[in-house]
């Protein structure tokens, strides 16, 4: 039956069109200010609509050096996106490993393996950052990509979102695979990977994302400019000094730095709303 | 048979990688944190001496800290209850409507997408003493807003970046929880009359708790760890301290003031008071708030 009022159907309309429009305003600021050159912004308050120097200042941004991080935002876009593939990519293929030996598998101490890989879903890096920071540089990883991608791929949401998945993959499967005579490599192969093809593409866009955002942990361990990510690079374009903010290269910046993952977000959705939903059951 | 025997070394093979990473990358460095909390280094890091709790009682000891608790409280209630009532009155609303849900779902979730840091950027420039709209209009409005002066308005600015990022977790979460509440049950209370209001106050809100209670946990821990770079964008934990969380002063302590006694003794404190949390959340999500 219909119970619902019309009236305030509009109502809901209005509110979540004037919702959308709140949420978006602030990256519109940054858009439309990052299309102006420096005198232009600060002859009054930010812009509402574009300006006509945009495209010389993203391109600037991109082919130039930029002072005060000594490199350019390509190189910067660059080192997130071989970090951020790095975490999702290296992440979810030793979860893949970890949880089918888990699940598939007996042998001794497979309760405690299970519990140590579980217990780090309890503590982010954040609060462990000075020993793990002593941990890298006493292997020589700081300012390198596997210092900033190996101690963020020590957690376990991935692993455990794909127990979950295997323990609901019947039984009958893994004996028919035997009697056919496929080890557990083939079996992993040719049957496990296709069928968790979903559930991989829900963590990575996961992944990425959390991957392509860190901060502190790129902030602490990057001092060469050749590794910084451009997340962690807006923080010394603010900083100035004395001078004014150049807030066209900032929001330029800005809007580069949440373009990749806003694409991921947009065009792998479904699985992002999965990928969610799941790893935080 | 459900599984593969007879293979002895295959499975540590496949575990090897991730309790290796594991190993090395969290509990090497979790224990370092445990043990290095219990000792006093000297200022060049070449000796160190047991200090027993010397380390805690300091920690405990200082005004700083108890000011960080305190920002850290406020800032965390303030951004999870932020964040979930916008969520929550959106999601319901995309949930009654019933074309164009999907349409407000993807128009809503990419700030998910959107690092911390990079939101800090966007409302430093929304509020941006010289040159933003927002400052601008509550300046016209008669109110004078500096928050790199004063620390009640930074505090308020990077709350108001963290819920703008936080909120679309939160809709995907009660949109989701929603949409799993049974049409029958709201259409029954409609035929006993119920108004709209009535509805989802007796009937919608007490089903949502279990998502409810999940999300004040994941947004409490979001407001501690993930705002950092929120915090050290907009504000670097000033003002006076004014928006120094006690992830921020762990940062500050250990890698600004090198006092590495100080930072580790605040880890465990912060491991505790997460594992709690944590425990919290498995314990009673599941049975307290039940329908």
């Amino acid at each position: 039956m219909r119970y619902q009022r019309p009236g305030l159907d509009l109502a809901s309309h209005l509110l979540l069109a004037v919702g959308c429009g709140l949420f978006f305003l602030p990256v519109w600021l940054a858009f439309t200010a990052s299309t102006h050159s420096m005198s232009d912004l600060y002859a009054n308050v930010a812009p509402l609509w574009v300006g006509d120097a945009g495209l010389s200042n993203y391109a600037r941004l991109i082919h130039d050096p930029v002072s005060g991080l000594g490199t350019d935002v390509l190189r910067l876009l660059a080192n997130s996106m071989v970090m951020a593939l790095g975490i999702a990519v290296g992440k979810i293929a030793i979860s893949l490993l970890a949880a089918y030996a888990i699940v598939f598998f007996r042998f001794p101490l497979r309760r405690l393996c299970f519990w140590l890989i579980f217990i780090t879903l309890m503590l982010p890096v954040e609060v462990r950052i000075l020993p793990t920071y002593e941990v890298v540089a006493d292997l020589h990883l700081l300012d390198s990509y596997p210092g900033l991608i190996l101690p963020l791929i020590a957690s376990a949401t991935a692993t455990f979102l794909l127990r979950q998945f295997y323990l609901t993959i019947p039984p009958e499967l893994v004996e028919a695979a035997r009697i056919d005579g496929a080890g557990p490599w083939r079996f992993l192969r040719d049957i496990l990977l296709p069928l968790s093809k979903t559930n991989i593409a829900a963590l990575f866009v996961i992944m990425f994302i959390y991957g392509w955002n860190q901060y502190l942990w790129p902030l602490l361990i990057t001092t060469n400019a050749d590794y910084l990510t451009v997340v962690v690079s807006l923080k010394r374009l603010l900083t100035t000094g004395d001078a004014l903010v150049p807030w066209q290269d900032v929001t330029a910046t800005a809007m580069l730095a949440m373009g990749p993952p806003v694409l991921v977000i947009l065009l792998m959705q479904r699985y992002f709303v999965k990928g969610l939903v799941e790893t935080e059951k | 048979m459900t599984h593969f025997q007879r293979y002895r070394f295959t499975p540590w093979l496949l575990m090897a990688p991730q309790l290796i990473i594991v190993g090395v990358f969290f509990f090497w460095p979790a224990l370092q944190a445990v043990e290095q909390a219990f000792y006093v280094e000297d200022a060049f890091g070449l000796s160190r001496q047991f200090a027993g709790l010397a380390n805690f009682v300091a920690v405990l000891q200082e005004p700083d800290y108890y000011q960080a608790l305190g920002t850290t409280v406020v800032f965390s209630l303030s951004v999870a209850l932020g964040a979930m009532a916008i969520a929550l009155l959106l999601a319901v609303q995309a949930d009654r409507v019933l074309k164009g849900a999907n349409a407000y779902k993807t128009l809503l979730i990419w700030p998910y997408a959107v690092a911390p840091a990079v939101a800090g950027v966007l409302w430093l420039f929304l509020f941006d003493p010289t040159l933003g709209l927002v400052s601008a209009a509550l300046k016209a409005l008669g109110v004078d807003w500096n928050h790199n002066l004063d620390g009640s308005q930074a505090l308020l600015l990077v709350i108001l970046a963290s819920i703008w990022k936080q909120m679309s977790y939160n809709f995907v979460f009660f949109l989701a929880g929603l949409q799993a509440i049974p049409k029958s049950l709201l259409e029954a209370a409609a035929i006993d009359g119920a108004g709209p209001w009535r509805r989802f106050w007796t009937v919608t809100f007490p089903l949502l708790s279990p998502t409810s209670f999940f999300l004040l946990v994941m947004n409490s821990v979001y407001a501690f760890f993930e705002t950092f770079g929120t915090i050290d964008t907009v504000t670097g934990g000033g003002p006076g301290g004014a928006t120094t969380t006690l992830v921020y002063k762990v940062y500050q302590d250990g890698f600004i003031g090198q006092d590495l006694g100080a930072s580790a003794a605040q880890s465990v404190l912060l491991m505790i008071l997460v594992g709690l949390l944590t425990l919290i959340q498995f314990r009673f999500v599941e049975r307290r708030v039940q329908y």
